[in-house]
């Protein structure tokens, strides 16, 4: 086994490059969908002002989708660099769940996304719809197999151990584990409300400018009025998740609600800061009993703490703190939702204070959807597969100077690549559909 | 099943990075060559290959997927040992793929740094991935005299997508850009004339087994026959050669020809790789039956090939035929 740095520099580098990534994806899956809708609106009624918003969409989900396609060509490399343990223990799974993504999701959107992006003039308009219809289910179908694939390494099901090598018994078990359903969901909800607030959000910014702007008035409304439905069913989703992993990984729970001894009545932190070498939360604010009201709807209910876990447990400070600020965000995004589409009723134009605050929430699902992961991903540790295979397990022979070499040439890369995507998108808002 | 499973996904993965290479060649290839342009050509050029860039890129996912899925144990060792030009080529093809948004979206010096960089980002992959092709063969031997080896099969990959790419502008473009293309695709053949020289003399020399197949009871029927594929290649040279010269002149000549030929000595190329190496997947170290997968995971996932494929060779072959005839100004908005 390797060093612990270049344990740590593997999953840096990994994690930089997964964390970087899934950003674009989750405003692509929902945005596809979204545009679909804009050409099926100018499509019936005509109106240049759709076809007006659908192009200045599209521009955005063609700079988004461009940066999401060359960060996940890095990820399909990285497995091998950097995990080379991962595809040798659970390949015969793995694998093929990553190969069925390729050739049902990534050709399908990437061929008709030339179409989509280029081909309006060239083919009659059902075919261009249809188009798009394909790139929104090829992202969509996307989205499937990599859940399926997390959920599987977050709760195994179907697998059979024969000869050594651990192979699939059974491939439905292994897709529908007992996580996907829910996990899918919230992703796609996560998704959905990301791309809603990031139109909500850039339509407020063009509208400070321009208040007039008929396409950022429809767009407001319509990522407002997306966000207000998605939010409270996300909350409802989100708190079924909870539920199934307190059910399937009782560990990571224990890591989320800072829970450090098993007992009864548990109390539920509501701030703290968890220490992880003591075991042991500090300037803890707690509600007596209120994990195990919660958790299982019984005050008196065991609740099994880190303790049961040890050594096998996660750390609980990043966790404990992923898990609040995304349910903080969560709550937020629902009231600014609310608010908006409230505030933007009957054709109303909001305040510009309340214009400039949902400015501001133009990325919050993105800082949302950052925290879930972080709390799904760091919540599984120390295993890559629960039971299965440990992450120190799987990292691969490169040595530290490659990793830190090849980390600093991302880093920088990143960097610009975001600086710019920041830029244009600023840039694109600003100037809405004469853009 | 009595299929050979590891030898079916041999096959596929042959398929997809020879599709790989051809395609992405072809859009890498007229990167490269944008500094050569002016800004008017620069923006035909890149609404040449604007709407396929994406999908051709895809087949680098499949051919490293199907690597990874069908050949677990080798794709440990070869991009353990490839990790650095991995992360070059992968930098590379990110510049290169934003860059196509940035830079007609950015504005002022913006879109100058993007211009650079798409071409960059071009070069910089199309290396690599030559860099990482000399060492494969090669074995991954440690030691300088490899490692100037390895740099010339960049150096030569890189002539080799310029033709790609400068036959493809033949096909896609007229007047004077498709003028200068003419030239670009005659220095890209004389390229690429030396990277077949070079791997096809130096695999030999590398590997005694590569050595036995091609030289080893020769002059037998076997090899004779082999060496139709040198002789191939060398007709489809001269084609490129002359078809380029007839348009060049202005006499008639179908303007697909060029690329046909410049694909055909990929082909070719490859075709005498996979003979080498077969049945190899890392050189004299690993057979594919050795690296395979598990037979339950191989069938499941030849079942979504069969099913899939059809359907993807079709809408590949209509987003192409969307987009078929000379490449027009104005394709990014």
């Amino acid at each position: 086994m390797d060093s612990p740095e270049v344990l740590l520099l593997a999953r840096a580098q990994f994690g930089l490059n997964i964390g970087f990534h899934i950003l674009f994806p989750t405003l692509t899956i929902a945005l596809a969908w979204i545009l679909l809708y804009f050409r099926i609106r100018f499509a019936r009624s005509g109106d240049p002002a759709w076809l007006a918003t659908y192009k200045l969409w599209t521009k955005v989900f063609a700079l988004t989708f461009a940066m999401g396609v060359v960060t996940g060509i890095t990820m399909s490399f990285q497995f091998g660099t950097n995990w080379p343990g991962f595809m040798l223990k659970v390949g015969n799974i793995a694998g093929p769940l990553l190969a069925y993504e390729v050739l049902t999701a990534f050709f399908l959107e990437a061929t008709f996304l030339g179409i989509m992006l280029f081909g309006m003039n060239r083919v009659p308009g059902w075919v261009h719809i249809f188009a798009s219809a394909m790139v929104a289910l090829g992202t969509t179908t996307s989205a499937f197999w990599i859940l399926a694939l997390n959920s599987w390494m977050q709760t195994p099901a179907g697998q059979v151990v024969q000869g050594g090598q651990i192979i699939s018994g059974s491939w439905l078990q292994v897709l529908f584990n007992p996580s996907f359903p829910w996990r899918f969901t919230h992703m796609l909800l996560a998704s959905g409300l990301t791309a809603s607030f990031v139109i909500a959000g850039l339509s407020a910014w063009r509208l400070l400018r321009a208040p007039e702007d008929a396409s950022a008035r429809a767009t407001l409304r319509t990522g407002l009025l997306l966000a207000a439905v998605l939010a409270p069913v996300q909350a409802f989703v989100g708190d079924q998740h909870g539920l199934n992993t307190l059910e399937h990984q009782p560990a990571k729970i224990a890591a989320i609600e800072a829970i450090w001894k098993t007992e009864r009545g548990v109390p539920l932190v509501l701030f703290a800061i968890p220490d992880d070498d003591r075991r042991r939360n500090d300037f803890a604010i707690e509600v007596p009993k209120g994990a195990s009201l919660l958790l299982k709807h019984d005050a008196g209910a065991e609740l099994k703490g880190i303790d049961a876990f040890w050594p096998d447990a996660a750390p609980v400070a990043p966790v404990f703190f992923a898990f609040r600020a995304m349910v903080g965000m969560g709550v937020l995004m629902l009231v600014a939702a609310w608010c908006g589409a409230w505030a933007t009723r009957g054709k109303r134009l909001p305040p510009r204070w309340m214009l400039w605050t949902l400015s501001g929430f133009t990325f919050s699902g993105w800082f949302a959807t950052l925290c879930g992961w972080l709390v799904t991903e760091i919540g599984r540790q120390p295993w890559l597969v629960t039971g299965i295979l440990r992450t120190a397990d799987a990292v691969g022979p490169a040595s530290g100077a490659q990793l830190g070499a090849s980390l600093t040439g991302y880093v920088i890369t990143y960097t610009g690549m975001f600086l710019a995507y920041m830029v244009v998108l600023t840039h694109l808002a600003g100037k809405g559909t004469q853009a | 099943m009595s299929f050979d499973l590891p030898l079916v996904f041999a096959a596929f993965m042959g398929l997809a990075m020879l599709m790989y290479v051809v395609l992405d060649g072809y859009d890498l290839g007229v990167g490269m060559l944008m500094p050569a342009a002016d800004a008017r050509e620069q923006e035909l050029m890149v609404a040449s290959i604007g709407p396929f860039w994406d999908a051709n890129e895809t087949w680098l996912v499949l051919g490293v997927g199907i690597l990874l899925v069908a050949f677990p144990a080798a794709h440990g060792i070869v991009l353990g040992a490839l990790y650095l030009p991995v992360a070059w080529m992968l930098i590379g093809l990110m510049l290169r793929g934003v860059a196509f948004e940035f830079r007609v979206k950015a504005e002022g010096w913006h879109r100058e740094l993007w211009n650079g960089l798409f071409w960059f980002g071009s070069f910089l992959a199309s290396f690599a991935q030559g860099f990482m092709l000399g060492r494969y063969i090669t074995g991954f031997q440690p030691g300088m005299g490899y490692t100037v080896f390895a740099l010339l099969v960049g150096a030569s990959l890189c002539g080799g997508y310029v033709l790609l790419g400068a036959t493809w502008l033949v096909l896609k473009t007229q007047g004077v850009l498709q003028g200068k293309a003419l030239g670009w695709a005659r220095w890209g053949l004389a390229w690429v004339a030396l990277a077949v020289a070079l791997v096809s003399l130096a695999t030999p020399f590398a590997s005694e087994s590569v050595q036995t197949k091609w030289f080893g009871d020769f002059p037998s029927p076997r090899t004779l026959a082999l060496m139709l594929l040198p002789l191939a290649t060398l007709i489809a040279g001269e084609v490129v050669w002359a078809s380029t010269g007839r348009l060049k002149r202005g006499e008639p000549q179908r303007d697909w020809v060029p690329f046909a030929a410049a694909v055909a000595i990929f082909a070719l190329a490859f075709a005498g790789l996979a003979y080498s190496l077969f049945p190899f997947v890392v050189i004299d170290r690993m057979t594919i039956w050795e690296a395979a997968a598990h037979p339950s995971s191989l069938e499941f996932m030849l079942v979504g090939v069969l099913v899939v494929l059809p359907f993807l060779v079709a809408y590949t072959a209509f987003a192409y035929r969307v987009f078929r005839g000379k490449a027009r100004p104005g394709l990014y908005p």
